[in-house]
């Protein structure tokens, strides 16, 4: 008996106008399942649609095709009033923490925005509420409720996020690159905040990263996408452990090492070239003008993506073994 | 009490400078002389010949009087009103219009941006003045219609400048996360983007208030502006030049009130717009 799954997303698409007529592929049928109470970490190069995914489960992109299955509503399919009472079970939060929170608007309004657009609350309640939030996410009410964002650094910006997104306590919380423009050591206190909430709020989250080492902190699995496309996926261990596609494997080999001269520089794999254009994909494996395994075949037909073990699914016609 | 010492003392704080302050002073002053003038002691500013003509400045006539004996000081005051009422009003109207039609479009994008886009490129390409001159030839020279007529003249630069201060706002997270909050339209437009496109907007609104200003005073040098014998600066102007011989400082006085006018609200403009532009990132 599989866990619940809180999250179905299938044959997701996304689409973009690219001038022209033509369409730019963002996102190509993306599919992927994540049970309650898991963290999925979802990385990628920069442009590969890692963060447009994000937004298209949240129906801020609306996806072109595919479905969305949040708690057994498709998000997709309903829209208005509707998918906003839907969509309070599930929040966001994003990469750059200035921009996340509006520069014209006090710190104790942002914090109570949810309650505002959802509950007309006595103004004793609404003020508990986000002092008691406040508390929760390391802020000091009384010395910041009257602050504006630009008073605050980055990271008390990203808590102020979280605040935010958890005051409709959602069941499922999306962080899109949510440490990447903090320093080291702020990203570390936040991302223990972000362990320490999910299991007080009992969250299920989708965790968006480029930079591994901060996945492999948090997820329970992880899904590797290149050019819009899932090309592995598999629990933490085994990812880490023994990823089968070229590009994970060549992605987890850049990782820099603390003392280099621990480990040998044979056997790296390097990746070469730059990330080809989406608005012209190569044909076949979006992934073999880069990889060193390329052949005929890789050229022809794209590898669907398939299980080689359980939980364990990869795209690619010569996956590594070991 | 306390509260405007702390206002006081936060004005002070800001170190707006004494230009911004001589300007604001400035612009007060004429505000209130305009709204006030029926109570000052001035002659009738339409009172002709009860003075000898072109006199220059004395105790009785401050400023002298023009080519008829009008008193110049009561003509520049109670002129002052038309400029303010066009200048001011104009742009008002063209907010409306044009802000309003601008953050629907800044923020909807697509069909809804490019019909009112191509209106407003269609409406900045056509000959302003022939438009201008076909609604007072049409609808009479009255000041609703002159002030009509700037407005609707400048409405498609504010659409063009709240437009593009809307894509800018629409597109930051904030406002994806209001959406992801809950919020409807009318909430995430009047909340996150309406006080940020106001802020960019307000810079602006001063300085199109001047060349509003501007083109009232021309087109009343021209005679196309309200009617005499009500006094506007143009006309003003527009006289003292055809007096040069006799009078050869009367055009000093109106072209002054102008120049400091217009100059005192692009001084104001452009310190608030460096004091209150927004700051986001310190980052």
């Amino acid at each position: 008996m599989s866990p619940e799954k809180i999250l179905k997303v299938e044959n997701l698409v996304v689409t973009f106008p690219a001038g022209a007529g033509k369409k730019v592929h963002a996102v190509s049928d993306v599919s992927f399942e994540l049970a309650k109470g898991e963290t999925l970490g979802l990385v990628g190069e920069s442009g590969c649609g890692k963060s447009t995914t994000g937004r298209a489960i949240m129906q801020l992109i609306r996806p072109a095709q595919g479905s969305v299955n949040f708690e057994g509503s498709d998000l997709t399919r309903v829209k208005g009033k509707e998918l906003r009472r839907i969509r309070q079970g599930m929040q966001i939060i994003f990469q750059d923490p200035i921009s996340s929170l509006n520069p014209r608007r006090r710190l104790k309004d942002i914090i109570a925005e949810p309650l505002d657009i959802w509950s007309k609350l006595e103004s004793e309640e609404r003020y508990d509420r986000v002092r008691e939030m406040c508390d929760q996410v390391g802020l000091d009410f009384e010395s910041v409720k009257d602050r504006r964002p630009h008073e605050f650094s980055g990271g008390q910006c990203q808590r102020i996020s979280i605040a935010r997104a958890l005051m409709l306590s959602p069941k499922l919380l999306i962080c899109d690159e949510p440490v990447s423009a903090l320093d080291v050591s702020v990203q570390a206190q936040i991302l223990n905040l972000l362990r320490v909430l999910k299991s007080k709020y009992d969250l299920s989250m989708i965790f968006i990263a480029h930079d591994l080492a901060v996945v492999k902190n948090i997820s329970t699995s992880v899904a590797v996408m290149y050019l819009g496309r899932i090309c592995e996926t598999a629990d933490s261990d085994t990812f880490y452990t023994n990823p089968a596609h070229p590009y994970t494997k060549a992605l987890l080999e850049s990782v820099p090492e603390p003392d280099p001269s621990l480990i040998g520089s044979e056997g790296k794999m390097r990746l070469s070239g730059e990330l080809p254009s989406v608005i012209d994909p190569p044909s076949g494996c979006k992934f073999r003008t880069r990889c060193p395994y390329s052949q005929d075949i890789c050229a022809i037909q794209e590898p669907e993506l398939v299980e080689i073990s359980a939980g364990h699914k990869v795209a690619c016609h010569f996956p590594i073994s070991r | 009490m306390g509260r405007v010492i702390r206002f006081f003392a936060k004005l002070k704080s800001l170190k707006l400078g004494v230009g911004f302050w001589l300007s604001v002073a400035w612009v007060a002053l004429i505000v209130l002389v305009a709204i006030f003038a029926n109570l000052l002691p001035l002659p009738n500013p339409d009172s002709a010949l009860e003075a000898p003509s072109n006199l220059g400045p004395s105790l009785h006539h401050l400023l002298g009087t023009d080519n008829i004996g009008r008193d110049e000081l009561s003509r520049l005051i109670f002129g002052s009103r038309v400029s303010l009422v066009v200048g001011f009003g104009s742009i008002l109207l063209g907010i409306l219009l044009g802000g309003l039609t601008g953050i629907l479009a800044g923020y909807y994008g697509k069909a809804v941006d490019f019909s009112l886009n191509s209106l407003a490129i269609i409406f900045l390409a056509f000959p302003q003045m022939i438009l201008i001159l076909a609604l007072i030839t049409f609808e009479g020279r009255s000041l609703l219609v002159i002030t009509v007529a700037i407005g609707i003249v400048g409405s498609p630069l504010i659409f063009r400048v709240v437009r593009s201060a809307t894509q800018s706002v629409a597109s930051r997270e904030y406002v994806a996360a209001s959406k992801a909050l809950g919020a409807s339209t009318s909430r995430v437009l009047l909340k996150e983007i309406f006080p940020n496109v106001a802020m960019t907007l307000s810079a602006f609104v001063f300085i199109a208030v001047g060349v509003a200003i501007l083109a009232e005073a021309g087109l009343s040098f021209l005679g196309l502006s309200v009617p005499p014998p009500t006094p506007t600066w143009g006309d003003m102007v527009n006289v003292a030049s055809s007096e040069l011989e006799q009078n050869s400082i009367l055009w000093i006085w109106p072209s002054l009130a102008l120049l400091f006018t217009v100059l005192s609200i692009n001084v104001v403009a452009d310190r608030l717009r460096m004091k209150f532009g927004i700051r986001e990132s310190f980052l």
